[in-house]
């Protein structure tokens, strides 16, 4: 049989974001996918050297609507690393209460979409209802439901009190009987398990050769887990179990994220139980002393990694994002290869990406054929000439 | 170990509960107390320090001096003259903000207030300028 390539995306490939497939088919079957970034520039690392530290904490913060805590969670840490501050021990436990909050809504987020995907329109529309009440709880305590802002240099912003927890356990109570029917659905329910069993396989090899991160090496039974590995703000008091799953597949990515949802319950139960008296934020100078600081973080989705530079300034020198799904972008390809057209889409949609964090703008000559990149001076050069044919000069700055 | 039909009590049992989603615009929406939504202005209360301004994010506020300002207060006698407190006007970029409210917390004189309104939409750019006197 020929073969034959045909591109899926940029155009939304599974979820709305551009990324670019390239898949070599044969029939119907898979016999090999590229995957092609580079079709998303934000410029947010290069907006973040003319922010001040705190500027730059409501910046990164819209990395990524999803895990906004977790990103802004990592570059305070790496600022306050720098700085020499002493958190008290009530903010690293709201950190942790936030962090946890934020995972539950992902994970059940995922769900909804995983369920969107295989065609189980009904799950989706339970999960995110259900999700609703996570989002409360997250509103309740911060003041937004999506970018939470909780953090602050030193600290948090905001304290918890009483009426507050009894109102967040109530609503976790709810969804922790919810998620028992969701554990029911998904492991039993034969349209689930007809879908994701044996889809997009990623052997533990693979997944170690490949760096996969999060629940998608949880799924290839690696215990891979930056809370147990090298535990940060609270997680060495918590009690919790790292969720591994041995089948290598769609499936087994739905078990472990179904399963960590119950550790999470159970995480945000131990932290308002025992949340630790004391102030919430201590005072953090203006002015960073030079150095470099490296911090990693679980975020729902995998590892993820900032980068800060000080210069002793009131400004960061350099910050870079290492967005987990960059990790795991990599097995996607393996995960492709082999299987069928019609289960891209939730193979892809399985890592849980989130491409518009992951992107960086490259440029593609499609008449030498060859992947380019810009300098700092070129780049200057292109923003004057786009901004002079809409008639405004910027050639004088 | 599959089980076929395990949504099917759940689907007959949603024919009986009220929906989960609310009338929204003909029925007011539940907002959390805290809620961050638009930032109010109290002229009064400013000094014009331009704190909130070197704070924001977005370079969403402008703070300047008010274009009428109140008279000095009447001389008493024997006492030295008292200077005329300098009245400031804030404009509020609604459609930079991103409410944060880190302006709220970082004033020191309590003049910007976090308020819980949310229904911001306008048909022009321009009347999300917000002028507070």
């Amino acid at each position: 049989m020929s073969k034959i390539t045909i591109p899926l995306g940029p155009q939304h490939p599974a979820l709305k974001e551009p990324e670019n497939f390239m898949l070599v088919l044969e029939g119907e079957q898979i016999s090999g996918a590229t995957v092609n970034l580079g079709y998303n520039h934000r410029g947010m690392e290069k907006a973040a050297e003319s922010r001040t530290y705190l500027q730059t904490m409501y910046l990164l913060e819209r990395v990524c609507g999803i895990c906004s805590h977790s990103h802004t969670t990592t570059y305070i840490t790496n600022v306050e690393e720098l700085a020499k501050a002493e958190i008290p021990q009530r903010a690293l436990a709201i950190r942790t209460l936030i962090a946890e909050l934020e995972r539950v809504h992902s994970h059940l987020l995922w769900l909804g979409v995983a369920g969107y995907e295989m065609g189980f329109e009904t799950l989706f529309m339970y999960t995110w209802r259900d999700r609703e009440q996570v989002l409360d709880c997250l509103e309740l305590l911060s003041g937004n439901r999506v970018h939470y802002s909780m953090n602050t240099i030193g600290g948090v912003r905001r304290d918890i009190s009483i009426e507050q927890k009894a109102e967040v356990s109530r609503r976790i109570k709810f969804l922790e009987e919810r998620t028992r029917y969701y554990i029911k659905i998904g492991t039993e329910e034969p349209t689930v398990a007809a879908r994701t069993a044996n889809v997009g396989m990623l052997p533990p090899a693979v997944a170690l050769e490949r760096g996969a991160v999060g629940p998608t090496a949880r799924a290839s039974g690696i215990a891979r887990d930056v809370r147990k590995d090298e535990p940060y703000l609270i997680y060495d008091q918590l009690d919790f179990k790292l969720i591994t799953h041995n089948t290598n597949d769609v499936f087994g990515r739905l078990v472990v994220r179904v399963l960590e949802l119950v550790e999470s319950y159970k995480m945000i139960h131990q932290i308002l139980n025992n949340l630790p008296e004391g102030p919430i934020a201590v005072k953090v100078p203006m002015k960073i002393a030079p150095g470099e600081a490296v911090n990693r973080y679980e975020a729902p989705r995998g590892e993820d990694i900032h980068y800060l530079k000080s210069n002793g300034t009131d400004k960061p020198e350099r910050v870079k994002v290492r967005a987990p799904t960059l990790a795991n972008l990599q097995s996607v390809a393996y995960m492709l290869e082999g299987g069928w057209l019609a289960d891209v889409p939730l193979v892809i949609a399985a890592i849980d990406p989130c491409m518009s964090c992951t992107d960086r703008a490259s440029v593609w000559d499609p008449k030498k054929g060859k992947m380019a990149l810009y300098g700092w001076e070129e780049m200057r050069k292109l923003g004057i000439e786009h901004y002079k044919k809409r008639g405004v000069n910027f050639s004088g700055l | 170990m599959i089980k076929p039909a395990r949504i099917f009590s759940e689907v007959i049992k949603h024919l009986f509960i009220k929906p989960a989603t609310s009338g929204y615009p003909f029925e007011k929406a539940k907002i959390m107390p805290n809620f961050r939504g638009r930032i109010d202005f109290d002229s009064p209360k400013c000094i014009g320090c331009q704190m909130c301004v070197k704070v924001c994010p977005s370079k969403a506020i402008e703070i300047r001096l008010a274009a009428i300002q109140p008279p000095a207060p009447a001389q008493v006698e024997g006492q030295p003259v008292v200077a005329a407190k300098r009245k400031f006007d804030c404009f509020m970029h609604l459609d930079h903000c991103v409410y944060c409210a880190q302006c709220v917390e970082t004033c020191p004189k309590d003049a910007l207030i976090m308020t819980q309104d949310f229904e911001l939409a306008h048909t022009s750019r321009a009347a999300l300028t917000r002028h507070y006197k």
